[in-house]
């Protein structure tokens, strides 16, 4: 089975967000960067799909040259190669034209499985995979948390709201999004990290004429809309004032 | 006109399709709803109440059981007969799992998760969250109408959707899917065994979320339960990792919850989870990062180490 995964690169959830001049994204010239975290699952899912079925695990990912540590990364983990479709453009860039630079790449070649991550940790958008499916001609179901393979298509469980789930099945080759905990991730040990620095990344550039359907106005931290009472002080008072306050303005402990 | 597309299952109507419509009407403009499905006309007389022109259950057989192929195709045919402006759904997993590929047949823009609706000149914004939650942005949809929206669950009253005077009129729209164009199959939605523990049932909720940093951190939180007479919970990233069971999760994809106390320990306030417990009477929260989305919705915060903070609660507690 021949397997793209796309990945994105975003800025780790412990940087400290900052504003840019212009108020239309972050400033991460300094940021520290990471796997997207569902994309982090999507790879895991394609190399044990590989594990089982044989065949190829090819990384995908659209982004400016610092999108390159993840690709990296993901080929320390196993996958077996990588495709940086590269643009500085490509940084903040709205879902239909992520899209298409991802599906200009797959569409070079004849993958029977395409996987993504559910959503970025950053633009949130919940689009780029099912539109990309879209773009390729190829059926899709999202959310998932189990894949079966077989030779005649695929049986993948999707994750409903409140707990529900269901079973639904679709022919090859498919797009699947992936949610987080569908499996337990693996680490790059020191030797795949070693042969990843053997493996190719090829790099590619966007298709010319993909056009945004949204741009940022502007982005901004969200106003403390609730009356939240900040306790203030070392961690003994603070947790002294909690106490008191749970007790005799909450009224919701004894 | 802005079309809503209502959300069903299994013949019942997702609350969420009020919200919905509560938030099309704030953009104003004539307003009609759709439902799908076979025999969606049952619940267009239900959401006939709301002030609109029209109510349009689109029926076919093939759109009987939800699939995305299914849906993106009558959609495709709906939007092309009635040429709406916009076109509203609540951002539910059915609607994340169609409208992208809905958009992308029809090529026009889809403004994901929007909490809000603003005017700037003739121009509308949609604010929505970037960075989960921690920011928002303002974002103008491009290219021509319709605009595709999807609206976030709980960022609008459902009881503040205008009902109408008089019933609105029903109407029976026969749309042509073709059975076997559809790729997916789907089979009946299930739950895992039985849940052990029903959350939605307790006074008192200890939540806790990655700011724990490991699993042998947790008797720290279940000290903390015993001292204040609470059920453990948890946000999903903790289930995922094994360290509490998936039963124990809250949030979209867990259980729902609306306890007299729910402390938050160490979880930042990721939307997906504040769905699960934004209901709850007192809300605490105790986190490192003083601009965490959950101090947003927090009665009590705490900018502070839980390593720190909780064991001298326990202290207080037990004294």
């Amino acid at each position: 089975m021949k397997i793209a995964v796309c990945i994105k690169q975003v800025v780790t959830r412990e940087w400290q967000l900052r504003v840019n001049e212009g108020k239309t994204w972050i400033r991460d010239q300094d940021a520290s960067f990471e796997l997207n975290e569902p994309d982090a699952y999507a790879l895991e899912e394609a190399l044990r799909l590989k594990e089982k079925h044989g065949g190829e695990v090819v990384v995908v990912s659209a982004g400016p040259a610092r999108a390159a540590q993840v690709l990296r990364e993901a080929l320390a983990r196993g996958a077996d190669r990588g495709i940086h479709v590269e643009s500085d453009a490509l940084a903040s860039a709205d879902a239909f034209v992520v899209a298409e630079a991802l599906a200009s790449a797959i569409r070079e070649e004849q993958f029977n499985l395409v996987l993504t991550g559910l959503q970025s940790d950053d633009q949130g958008f919940g689009q780029v995979g099912v539109v990309l499916a879209e773009k390729l001609g190829m059926p899709h179901a999202t959310i998932i948390m189990e894949v079966q393979a077989s030779d005649s298509g695929l049986r993948v469980k999707r994750e409903l709201e409140g707990g529900w789930f269901q079973w639904m099945t679709l022919p090859l080759p498919a797009l699947l999004t992936i949610q987080s905990g569908i499996n337990q991730l693996r680490y790059a040990t020191l030797k795949g990290i070693m042969a990843a620095k053997k493996k190719e990344i090829r790099k590619l550039a966007p298709a010319a004429g993909a056009s945004a359907a949204q741009t940022i106005v502007s982005v901004y931290f969200p106003e403390k809309g609730k009356k939240t009472q900040m306790l203030p002080g070392s961690a003994a008072e603070a947790a002294k004032a909690l106490v008191q306050k749970l007790r005799d303005e909450a009224r919701v402990i004894a | 006109m802005i079309l809503v597309v209502a959300e069903q299952r299994e013949g019942k109507l997702n609350r969420a399709s009020w919200e919905t419509i509560a938030a099309a009407q704030q953009l104003g403009g004539d307003l009609k709803v759709a439902v799908v499905g076979s025999g969606a006309d049952a619940l267009a007389g239900e959401l006939a109440a709301a002030e609109a022109t029209e109510v349009i259950a689109v029926d076919a057989a093939a759109l009987g059981d939800y699939t995305a192929d299914g849906y993106v195709t009558g959609l495709a045919l709906l939007i092309e007969a009635e040429g709406p402006s916009h076109v509203f759904f609540p951002h539910t997993y059915q609607t994340r799992d169609f409208a992208p590929a809905l958009a992308a047949r029809i090529g026009r823009a889809l403004i994901t998760d929007v909490t809000g609706i603003k005017k700037d000149g003739a121009r509308t914004l949609y604010v929505r969250p970037v960075f989960q939650g921690k920011m928002n942005a303002d974002v103008a949809a491009e290219g021509p109408a319709p605009h595709l929206v999807t609206v976030q669950i709980g960022a609008f009253r459902a009881d503040a959707a205008r009902r109408g005077a008089a019933p609105a009129a029903v109407r029976v729209s026969k749309v042509s899917v073709n059975a076997s164009a559809i790729r997916q199959k789907a089979e009946a939605p299930f739950k895992e065994a039985k849940q052990a523990v029903d959350l939605s049932q307790a006074e008192r909720i200890v939540a806790v979320g990655r700011g724990i940093k490991g699993q042998e951190h947790l008797k720290l939180v279940e000290d903390l339960a015993t001292a204040l007479g609470a059920e453990i919970a948890a946000s999903r990233p903790i289930c995922d990792s094994g360290w509490l069971p998936m039963d124990r999760q809250i949030g979209s994809s867990g259980q729902t919850v609306a306890p007299k106390l729910y402390l938050a320990l160490g979880i930042s306030g990721a939307i997906q989870h504040l769905v699960g417990m934004k209901g709850s009477r007192i809300i605490v929260a105790i986190n490192k990062d003083a601009e965490a989305p959950i101090f947003e919705i927090a009665d009590f915060g705490i900018a502070g180490d839980l390593f720190e903070v909780v064991p001298a609660m326990i202290a207080e507690l037990n004294r």
